[in-house]
C-alpha cells in the first residue's frame, strides 16, 4: 500500500519546521513534497538581519540543507511557484506546469512586504526586506550608491537602517510614529533608543508621512518626497512598513481567509484536509509575525498531520528583542498598560537604563526594558508563568539579582561580554562558542544549545546567561517554555508536573507502568528521567513502589561519592556534628586498614576519607557500622547533614541547646530522600555561628524560642534563607520543617533546590500551607514521619539484602 | 590469543546495568545488560577523560558516564554527538544463560 502524500507549499521557516515535528514523532508515515518559490533550502530568515550588516554570510544561515531533504526522502522543488491548488481534485500546480497529488496539504507561504500605495512604489530601486534576494539587492546598491531611506521605524526597519549604515550607506528613516518601535515600546524608551541610533550615525524624520517617490535620469528611484513638500535624495528605498500575511493563493482556491488563512485550534483550514502554519495565518483573529508563536503552531499541526490528534495550539504571548548590536532592548505583554493596571518604572537617562514594568492583580503582565535587559527572559517567564509577585515586588525592578540569586547565573548582560568570556565554567565554554553554534546550527531553545555546546549541561548555573545570549542572538524567535510546561527531557513531551500527576493520580508504582501510561518514546528512559521517575515513585508511593537501583546515579547505588579517578569517599554520619573518641578511633582505624590517601574535614562538619577503591567499600563500612556509625548520605539527593554550632550547651551567649537540637533533626530526618540535598543547621542565638541562613532549613535561637529561615543555598547560587516562623518548643521545631520539607518532597521537582522550588511557587504559597492551615502541617509532617518510618542505614542493607555483586568485580585469570 | 571466556551468568548482571572484569593487564571491561537482555562489552574507560563507564545509567544501548555525562554507544563504543570520541568494545555473546568475553 502507497503512503499517504503529504504537500507542502512554502519551504519556510513554520512549513519546515512542521515537517521535522512530523519526522520527529511518526517518520515515514507520509510521502511528503515541498514546494518552495525561492530557490534556496529552508533558511533562517531571521538572521538576513546580520547578513545585511556584514556580520555573517548567506551559506551561514542555512537551515536544512539539501542533503537533508534527500535523507529524509521529502521532493523538493525550489524555485517554483504554486499557482493553482485544485481541491476538487487534491492537486497543487506549480507555475512551470508541475502538478501534485495531495491526501493532506499545509500551507506555509508566510507574508509578504506591505508597499505603500504611493506614485513610484514600483521604481527600480525600492524594495521590501523579505528575503535573500532583497538582502542581496540591498548589499550591492550600498556597493554603488550613496542615499538610502528606510520607511518604517518598526524592528524590521531600523535592522535594514542599521545593516546599510554599516555598510558605509547615508541611511534616514522615516517613521510616521510619534517615536520608534510604538508597537513595542513606550514614548520614554522610544526616544533613548533614538538616540543610541543617532550616536550610531542615523537619521530619524518622525511624524513625517512619504507623498512620492521620484525616478531619476537613469530611471532608478532618485528622491523621496513628504507631505508638507520636503524632499531628500534617495538611490534605495527599503518598504519595512509592515507585512500582509500571504494567503492569495489560498483565497483563490475557496478556503474561507479573513486576514489571513482562517484557522482553528488545530491548524486546520476551514478545508479538512488543508493545514496552515506560519505568518500566512489567521488564528483566533491574530496572525503573527515572529517565530516563537510559529514554531508553537507546527508542533501542534505535526501531531494532528500525524493523527494523534492531541495538542492545541491557544495563541502566544511575544517578546521581542532588537537585534541592533550594541542595543540592548526587550519588551513584552502588555507594555504599555492601562486604567487597571500600575507600574513600576525605574529611569536613570544619564546611565542609560529605563524599565517599566506593568502589573495587573499582583501579576507581571508586560514590560520594556532599555539599556539593561539582563532580566528580560527572567520577567518574561515571571509573565508567561503568571506567577504571583506581590512577595517579591519590593525589588522586582532590580532584577533577580536583587530578588535573590547574587551568583554568577544572570550577572553579567550577556550582549556586552566578550566573545572570550567563559560562560559556562564547568564545561569551560565561552560565549563566542555559543554565539557560533546558534547561528552555524540554527539553535532556538536551551536545550539545543546544550546539546551541542555543553553549555549549561552540568550544573546548570549558567541556563539563565545561555538564555540572554539565545535571546541577544536570535532576538524575539527565542521563548522559554513556561516552566510547568518544559518537557523533562527528549524522552517525552511531558513535564515534571504532569508525570507526578499522572503517578500520582494513576497510582502507578513502577517506572515500566509510567513509561507506559505516559507513552515514553524510548524504550526505558534515559539518564536524566529514570532518576526523576524514581524519586517520583518512591516519594508519592513509599513503602509501595519499590526503588530501583538502576534508575539512580552511581553515587546513590554504591552509597558512596563517585570521584574523578573512579575511587570512592566514604563519609560516616556524625549526628550533629557531634563525635566521641571511640568514633574517631574507628575511623582511624578504617583509615589505615583500607589504605585511604586522603582524610578530610568537610564543610558538613564530619570527616571524608576519600580514595577508597569500590570493592573494598562493603567490608570498610561494616567495620565503621561495628563501631555504630552509619552512613552520613554524602552522595545523595537526600538529607546531609544538621550543622550545629556549640550553643547554650558550652557557649556563654548561647540561648538554646543548639546540638540536641540538630542531633534530633538529623535522626528525625535520616534516610530522607529529596528532589535535591536537604542541609540543614542550627545556630544557638543570632550570632548563627553555624551558618542558619544559607541551608534549606535554617535554625536560629532566640531567647523565646526558635527563628525558622528557608530556602537557603550556599551553593552554585547563593541564596539567603527567607524568613517563615518563629516557635516555641523543639517538638515544634520538628514539626514546622519536618512539614515544610514533606512539601517540597512532594512538589519539588527533581533537582530542584528548595531555593528554586520556592522561587517558584513563592514564600506566601509556602506560608499558607505550613503556618495558616494547621491541620495541613500536622498532615505533612505525618506524611514525613510514616515515610520515613522504616528507614535503614543503606550501607547495612546493602551487606545484608542486597546482592553486592555490584561490589565485587570478576577476575579474568591470564 | 584470545579466546572465549566465561565470564558469569546472564543473571549476574542486573538488568540495565554492569559489571566490572578485571584483566591481568590492558585494563578492566565493563560488561553491560540492557532491558532486553542483550550483552555489550567496552574498555572501562570514557573516552572523554577515563571514567569507569561501568558505573553509569544504562539505557537503550547505550550508557551514560558517571562523571561528566556522555553517553556512549554500547554497540559501538562512540560518543553520541555532538561528543566526538571512542574506547574500545569486546566481542562477547550469552548461551544457555552464560556470559562469554572473546578476551
Ligand atoms: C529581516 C528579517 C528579520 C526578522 N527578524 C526576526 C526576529 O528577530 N525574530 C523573529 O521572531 N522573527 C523575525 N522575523 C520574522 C520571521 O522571519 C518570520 O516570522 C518567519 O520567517 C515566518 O515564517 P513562515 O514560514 O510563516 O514564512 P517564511 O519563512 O517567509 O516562508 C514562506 C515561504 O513560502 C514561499 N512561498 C510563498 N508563496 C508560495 C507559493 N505560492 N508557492 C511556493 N512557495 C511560496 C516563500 O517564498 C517563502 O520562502 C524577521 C523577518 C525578516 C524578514
Ligand atoms: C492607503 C494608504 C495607507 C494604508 C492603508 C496604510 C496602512 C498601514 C497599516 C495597516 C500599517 C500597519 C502595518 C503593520 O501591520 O505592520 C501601516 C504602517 C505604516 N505606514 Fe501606512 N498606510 C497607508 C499609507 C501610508 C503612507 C502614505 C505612509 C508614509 C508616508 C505610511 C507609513 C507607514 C509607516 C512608516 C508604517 C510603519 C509603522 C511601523 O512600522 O510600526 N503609510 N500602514
Ligand atoms: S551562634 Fe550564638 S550560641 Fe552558637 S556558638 Fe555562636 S555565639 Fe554561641
Ligand atoms: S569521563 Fe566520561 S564524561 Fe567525562
Amino acid at each position: 500500500m502507497s503512503k499517504p502524500r503529504l504537500v507542502l507549499i512554502g519551504n519556510g521557516m513554520a512549513g519546515v519546521r512542521t515537517v521535522e515535528e512530523l519526522l520527529k514523532i511518526k517518520p515515514d508515515h507520509y510521502d511528503i513534497t515541498i514546494f518552495g518559490a525561492e530557490p534556496h533550502p529552508n533558511y533562517n530568515r531571521i538572521l538576513l538581519s546580520p547578513v545585511l550588516a556584514g556580520e555573517m554570510g548567506v551559506k551561514d544561515i542555512i537551515l536544512n540543507e539539501l542533503d537533508w531533504y534527500a535523507e529524509n526522502k521529502i521532493t523538493l522543488h525550489t524555485g517554483k511557484q504554486i499557482k493553482t491548488i485544485d481541491r476538487v481534485n487534491r492537486k497543487v500546480v506549480a507555475e512551470d506546469g508541475t502538478e501534485e497529488y495531495y491526501d493532506r496539504l499545509l500551507i506555509a507561504t508566510g507574508s509578504t512586504p506591505f508597499m505603500l500605495p504611493i506614485p513610484g512604489n514600483d521604481l527600480p530601486g525600492v524594495i521590501g526586506y523579505r528575503d535573500i534576494k532583497d538582502t542581496d539587492e540591498m548589499i550591492d546598491a550600498a556597493a554603488r550608491h550613496k542615499h538610502a531611506v528606510v520607511i518604517g521605524g518598526g524592528l524590521l526597519g531600523l535592522e535594514a537602517a542599521n545593516g546599510l549604515k554599516l555598510r558605509g550607506m547615508d541611511v534616514t528613516v522615516v517613521h510616521i510614529g510619534p517615536w520608534l518601535l510604538e508597537r513595542q515600546l513606550d514614548e520614554v524608551a522610544g526616544k533613548m533608543l533614538q538616540k543610541s541610533l543617532e550616536d550610531k550615525g542615523l537619521k530619524f524624520l518622525l511624524e513625517t508621512q512619504t507623498e512620492a517617490l521620484i525616478q531619476g535620469e537613469s530611471g532608478r528611484v532618485a528622491a523621496i518626497r513628504f507631505k508638507g513638500g520636503m524632499q531628500i535624495p534617495a538611490d534605495l528605498v527599503v518598504m519595512a512598513a509592515g507585512i500582509r500575511p500571504n494567503y492569495t493563493l489560498a483565497e483563490k482556491s475557496g478556503i474561507y481567509c479573513n486576514r489571513g488563512i482562517v484557522v482553528n485550534d488545530t491548524m486546520q483550514t476551514y478545508d479538512p484536509k488543508v493545514y496552515a502554519v506560519g505568518e500566512c495565518v489567521s488564528h483566533r483573529g491574530i496572525a503573527y509575525g515572529l517565530v516563537a508563536p510559529l514554531f508553537e503552531q507546527a508542533k501542534v499541526a505535526a501531531n494532528h498531520l500525524a493523527g494523534y490528534g492531541i495538542g492545541r495550539y491557544t495563541g502566544s504571548v511575544t517578546s521581542t528583542k532588537l537585534k541592533v548590536t550594541g542595543i540592548d532592548l526587550f519588551s513584552a505583554g502588555d507594555y504599555m498598560g492601562g486604567k487597571d493596571t500600575e507600574e513600576i518604572v525605574l529611569n536613570d537617562p544619564h546611565g542609560g537604563v529605563y524599565k517599566k514594568l506593568v502589573i495587573k492583580d499582583n501579576k507581571l503582565v508586560g514590560g520594556v526594558m532599555y539599556g539593561d535587559t539582563a532580566d528580560g527572559p527572567w520577567y518574561f517567564q515571571l509573565l508567561k508563568d503568571q506567577r504571583d509577585i506581590h512577595d517579591i515586588r519590593d525589588s522586582l525592578i532590580f532584577g533577580q539579582n536583587l530578588v535573590g540569586d547574587v551568583g554568577h547565573a544572570g550577572n553579567s548582560k550577556a550582549a556586552e561580554m566578550a566573545d572570550s568570556a567563559e560562560v559556562c565554567g564547568c564545561n569551560g565554554v565561552t560565549k563566542g562558542t555559543i554565539v557560533q553554534a546558534i547561528k552555524a546550527k540554527g539553535l532556538f531553545t536551551l536545550d539545543e544549545v546544550k546539546k551541542h555546546t555543553k553549555a549549561a549541561s552540568s550544573c546548570g548555573s549558567c541556563a539563565g546567561l545561555v538564555e540572554q545570549i539565545l535571546a541577544s542572538t536570535i532576538g524575539g524567535a527565542y521563548t522559554p517554555a513556561a516552566v510547568d510546561s518544559k518537557p523533562v527531557c527528549g524522552c517525552t513531551d511531558h513535564s515534571h508536573k504532569k508525570v507526578r500527576e499522572a503517578i500520582f493520580g494513576q497510582h502507578l508504582t513502577s517506572k515500566e507502568a509510567v513509561f507506559k501510561a505516559l507513552e515514553w518514546k524510548t524504550p526505558n528512559g534515559c539518564d536524566k528521567c529514570r532518576p526523576a521517575v524514581n524519586y517520583y515513585l518512591i516519594s508519592s508511593w513509599p513503602h509501595e513502589a519499590k526503588d530501583d537501583p538502576q534508575s539512580r546515579f552511581i553515587n546513590e547505588r554504591a552509597h558512596a561519592n563517585i570521584q574523578k579517578d573512579g575511587t570512592y569517599s566514604v563519609v560516616p554520619r556524625m549526628w550533629g556534628g557531634l563525635t566521641t573518641p571511640a568514633e574517631l578511633r574507628a575511623i582511624a582505624d578504617a583509615a589505615e586498614k583500607y589504605k585511604v590517601p586522603t582524610v578530610k574535614v568537610t564543610g558538613g562538619q564530619r570527616i571524608d576519607l576519600l580514595g577508597v577503591k569500590k570493592e573494598d567499600l562493603p567490608a570498610m563500612w561494616a567495620d565503621l557500622n561495628a563501631a555504630g556509625m552509619v552512613s552520613g548520605h554524602a552522595y545523595g539527593k537526600s538529607i546531609r547533614t544538621v550543622k550545629t554550632c556549640v550553643g547554650a550547651e558550652h557557649c556563654r551567649f548561647g540561648t538554646q541547646l543548639a546540638m540536641s537540637m540538630g542531633v534530633k533533626l538529623e535522626k528525625m530526618l535520616f534516610d530522607m530522600y529529596a528532589p535535591h540535598k536537604v542541609k540543614l543547621a542550627v545556630s544557638g542565638c543570632p550570632r548563627n555561628c553555624a551558618e542558619a541562613g544559607i541551608k534549606d532549613v535554617g535554625v536560629i535561637g532566640v531567647d523565646s524560642g526558635y527563628e525558622l529561615y528557608i530556602g537557603g543555598n550556599g551553593g552554585i547560587k547563593t541564596e539567603v534563607a527567607q524568613f517563615l516562623c518563629k516557635v516555641k518548643s523543639d517538638e515544634e521545631v520538628m514539626e514546622y520543617s519536618g512539614a515544610f520539607l514533606q512539601l517540597y518532597r512532594e512538589e519539588g521537582w527533581y533537582l530542584e533546590r528548595t531555593c528554586h522550588y520556592m522561587d517558584r511557587v513563592g514564600l506566601d504559597t509556602i506560608k499558607s500551607k505550613i503556618l495558616e492551615d494547621e491541620e495541613g502541617r500536622k498532615a505533612y509532617y505525618a506524611r514525613l514521619l510514616d515515610s520515613l518510618k522504616d528507614a535503614k542505614d543503606p550501607w547495612a542493607t546493602s551487606r545484608e539484602e542486597q546482592p553486592i555483586k555490584q561490589f565485587i568485580p570478576i577476575k579474568l585469570e591470564a | 590469543m584470545s579466546n572465549w571466556k566465561l565470564i558469569c551468568k546472564l543473571d549476574d548482571i542486573p538488568q540495565l546495568g554492569s559489571r566490572v572484569v578485571q584483566r591481568q593487564s590492558g585494563g578492566d571491561i565493563a560488561i553491560f545488560r540492557n532491558a532486553e537482555d542483550e550483552v555489550f562489552a567496552l574498555h572501562d574507560k570514557c573516552p572523554h577523560k577515563a571514567g569507569p563507564l561501568s558505573q553509569g545509567i544504562v539505557h537503550g544501548r547505550k550508557v551514560t558516564c558517571p562523571l561528566h555525562g556522555w553517553n556512549i554507544g554500547l554497540e559501538d563504543g562512540h560518543a553520541v554527538a555532538p561528543d566526538v570520541g571512542s574506547c574500545g568494545k569486546f566481542e562477547v555473546k550469552v548461551e544457555a544463560g552464560d556470559v562469554y568475553l572473546l578476551a
